[in-house]
């Protein structure tokens, strides 16, 4: 928690990364001054794009304490304004999930070669961010916590996959490696209090250390302040159930 | 997106972006979530020249009514204009 007496700064700046293939992607990162020990947060952005949303969120993570690092899951589309980037991918079908899993572990990896980290490192991630962040945590070793907000697409009816997708993140739940935040609004369309309810069968099936909160009166993306989604109260609450699921997982 | 409903189709045909005019050869269009309109899904129309990168996009986010009003006024708008004698089919975009 800040004092009002304390030192307190950060670096904020893109940065690149080996994603999947190898291929060199841009990435946001943003970190605490000082020498550490911090954990380390992978933040993955939503559908609409590696957008200024991201960039905040990143940020707040660093003001908590985290190195945070959030990687373009866009960048093989090319550049451009992140709402134009975001629309090209949304006329595409998205991004293939090979691609998602591959980048994102080349994020977790960048964070664990940094010198300052404290050995463990989460993963964040709101609407498809949600999603893989759970799928993350289900296909890679090396996440030491997940917090998963509103996931949409983590139950996919059969019709649903894709080449892409080929996949249901669900059909996954066996191979999850580390606890499991879940964060979503009981008026949501996708994921569906429905599906939620399938979601937590699956992980109480294999045993799996999680705690989910539902939050009445909230739909889809109900932390985004710029949209009309956002619910004040629900939100306050979540950011506080993220941060203290981190600090019990991610600390020592 | 959430929804991933999203069609595409080829056109022929000009769109002013924010560099001004320029040729649009596909037009994307998607019922999910919109940028702007303070909407959680809408009908979403990009026209769009690719091979020009990501910025080459007229892009439009509708209501579903709206949506609805525009495909009639579309097809009413083309009706008159066969009627009237107005129309040949092979019309193309030149250049």
């Amino acid at each position: 928690m800040v004092q009002t007496n304390m030192y307190e700064g950060m670096l904020a700046e893109t940065v690149t990364i080996h994603g999947a293939n190898h291929d060199v992607i841009n990435a946001y990162f943003a970190r605490p001054l000082g020498a550490g020990p911090f954990p380390g947060m992978v933040v993955i952005h939503h559908a609409p794009g590696w957008d200024e949303w991201y960039r905040e969120a990143t940020r707040k993570f660093a003001h908590y304490g985290y190195a945070a690092i959030s990687p373009n899951l866009y960048c093989r589309e090319g550049h451009g304004t992140p709402e134009d980037v975001g629309a090209k991918v949304r006329a595409a079908g998205g991004v293939p999930d090979v691609h998602v899993v591959g980048d994102i572990e080349g994020a977790m990896r960048y964070l664990r070669s940094l010198p300052y980290i404290n050995g463990k490192v989460g993963v964040f991630g709101t609407c498809s961010g949600g999603r893989n962040a759970f799928f993350l945590a289900c296909r890679v070793k090396g996440f030491d916590a997940a917090v998963e907000c509103w996931g949409g697409r983590v139950v996919m009816p059969k019709e649903d996959l894709t080449p892409k997708q080929p996949v249901a993140p669900i059909d996954y739940t066996k191979e999850l490696s580390c606890p499991l935040l879940g964060i979503f609004g009981n008026e949501d369309k996708s994921p569906s209090p429905e599906q939620v309810n399938q979601h937590e069968a699956e992980l109480k099936k294999h045993g799996k250390n999680y705690e989910f909160h539902r939050y009445d009166g909230a739909g889809h993306g109900f932390f985004y302040y710029d949209r009309p989604a956002y619910r004040q109260e629900q939100a306050v609450d979540g950011w506080k159930k993220i941060f203290a699921f981190l600090e019990k997982h991610l600390s020592k | 997106m959430c929804t991933m409903i999203t069609h595409q189709a080829k056109i022929n045909g000009s769109g002013k972006g924010k560099d001004g005019w320029f040729a649009v050869n596909q037009v994307n269009v998607s019922y999910d979530h919109p940028y702007h309109v303070p909407l959680e899904h809408a009908l979403n129309i990009d026209f769009v020249n690719e091979a020009e990168g990501p910025g080459a996009r007229v892009a439009v986010e509708l209501t579903l009514e709206s949506a609805r009003n525009l495909v009639e006024t579309i097809h009413a708008v083309l009706a008159r204009a066969q009627a009237g004698g107005y129309v040949e089919e092979s019309t193309k975009a030149e250049g």
